[in-house]
């Protein structure tokens, strides 16, 4: 059953200050639902679910477009679209783990209209990109009436669907540190079919050994296992000066068991779950340090 | 009181002017409002493809965008690919190919393998590009492979086609209407030797 999209309004905002302007003024009047590329919140509707009754468009404010360098930085416009992160020459050079799980957003449909601002405020456990902005450490940054702030990519999900984020607040950019020299980047997403498929499990990792042949630098962070994107800490810990061998890869599996949740739901089981985020872990280690296959 | 949004599509070349509710789906509006009724509604929720458009060239999913997002864009929608009677060369390798059975997800399909060949500029993009390109573009009958056998074969009709023009150009009787096409040609071997020249001296 479709919603009556007839009958909802949307304000259309002059500009970025105008928006949170709105935003703030509705708190106290059924808050205005912020609305980007469509591509979840139009699901939702068309499937009956009535998230709000007016909704803020902020597909024309172009505060929230673009990717730009600063101090180091590489920042991402809240409205920056999956196809813009995948074909964008820095993010493909220094951040290959988000341009590989960009291109595995949807299909190209999505892509053109699915945003990193979106992926993020929909907050879903699942969400393909939140796993990588994970491990890369980014930081949301946000805005409202009241200022600017900065939240840690690691500090944003205070449980399922729940961002620690203010109801006036709007995600304004993410922006990403400069990757770690000499760390392997990796991304997977088990999903149903290559494209268009919500995923059962979704890893990101970054791995680096050190000149003694240990490793000296391990983030693994995972989707579709827990209520929330976590970093699998138990993992990093027990890889984090480990030497690269069969038995060190069995023992960061072990510990990755400790580290996720995963429960029984319409797209998969919390066994399969158990099972293939212990493959796509240790997939991870070989893909970036083939002595992770020796005994 | 619910709101009503006047908007100025730019609909396949077209102009229209409609109002509708802001949160009216653009498939309901080239439906209903533009009378544009190739564009099909599938599921609903953006995993079929079949309500494909292009908006300022991209292809996206009309079911997910509203109304509110639509104004100013360039539109192209399955109606926007003939020149009137005369299938494109796209649809024509569709028909001649099999590459469509019961006929429900090929007006999307088909705008989906028109931004292809656009984005492919001339080139013709191999089997695994076709398939992840209309990876969004669910057929429940012909499997695929006529699809991707006729989005191919129209590539490389353009591409045959484009070689062949600057020779029929060179026929008085021809020469004024393709000037463009001919002076666009000419540079683009132009540069194509600047670059091969470029690559050998790197070497």
């Amino acid at each position: 059953m479709r919603a009556a999209l007839s009958t909802l309004d949307v304000a259309r905002p002059r500009d970025l200050g105008h928006a949170l302007e709105l935003l703030h003024a509705s708190l106290g009047d059924g808050r205005l639902v912020p609305l980007a590329g469509g591509t979840d919140l139009f699901v939702t509707l068309n499937s009956g679910v009535v998230p709000g009754r007016r909704f803020l468009d902020l597909w024309g404010l172009r505060e929230l477009r673009g990717v730009r360098e600063r101090g180091g930085r590489l920042v991402l416009g809240a409205l920056t679209t999956f196809s813009e992160i995948r074909e964008h020459a820095l993010v493909r050079r220094r951040y290959p783990a988000l341009a590989a799980a960009a291109a595995e957003v949807g299909a190209w449909q999505i892509q053109n209209r699915g945003t990193l601002g979106g992926n993020i405020a929909n907050a879903s456990p699942a969400g393909d990109s939140l796993p990588v902005l994970l491990v890369l450490e980014a930081v949301v940054h946000a805005r409202s009436v009241r200022g600017a702030r900065e939240v840690p990519f690691t500090a944003l999900f205070r449980g399922y669907r729940d961002l620690a984020l203010e109801p006036d607040e709007l995600i304004a950019a993410v922006s990403l540190p400069p990757a770690p020299a000499r760390a392997k980047q990796f991304f997977r997403k088990v999903g149903t079919r290559r494209a268009q498929s919500i995923s059962k499990v979704v890893l990101a990792g970054l791995l680096r050994l050190g000149r003694d042949g240990r490793v000296d630098l391990a983030r693994v962070a995972l989707g579709s296992v827990a209520p929330v994107t976590l970093r699998a800490g138990r993992t990093e810990h027990a890889l984090l000066g480990a030497r690269p061998s069969v038995a060190a890869a069995a023992a960061a599996r072990a510990a990755l068991l400790e580290d996720i949740a995963p429960i029984d739901d319409i797209r998969s089981d919390r066994e399969y779950r158990r099972r293939v985020s212990g493959n796509v872990l240790e997939q991870f280690l070989r893909v970036a340090e083939p002595r992770f296959a020796r005994r | 009181m619910s709101a009503v949004l006047t908007l100025d599509l730019k609909v396949n070349g077209r102009k229209r002017r409609v109002r509708v509710p802001p949160m009216k789906r653009l498939l309901d509006v080239l439906r209903e409002d533009c009378g544009l009724t190739g564009t099909k509604e599938g599921c609903g929720e953006g995993e079929c493809g079949a309500c494909t458009v292009l908006m300022d060239g991209v292809p996206v999913n009309s079911c997910l965008v509203p109304a509110s997002q639509a104004g100013g864009v360039r539109i192209v929608t399955v109606e926007g690919l003939a020149k009137g009677p005369a299938l494109s060369v796209l649809q024509r390798a569709f028909v001649e190919r099999g590459g469509t059975q019961c006929g429900i997800c090929t007006p999307g399909i088909l705008v989906t393998a028109h931004a292809l060949l656009q984005r492919a500029k001339g080139r013709v993009p191999g089997d695994a590009e076709v398939r992840e390109a209309l990876a969004g573009n669910l057929c429940r009958c012909t499997g695929y492979q006529m699809i991707v056998n006729a989005v191919r074969a129209a590539a490389r009709e353009t591409k045959a086609s484009a070689r062949r023009r600057p020779a029929r150009a060179a026929k008085p009787a021809a020469r004024v209407k393709v000037k463009v096409a001919r002076t666009k040609a000419k540079a683009a071997k132009t540069k194509a030797k600047a670059v091969g020249g470029r690559k050998r001296a790197g070497r």
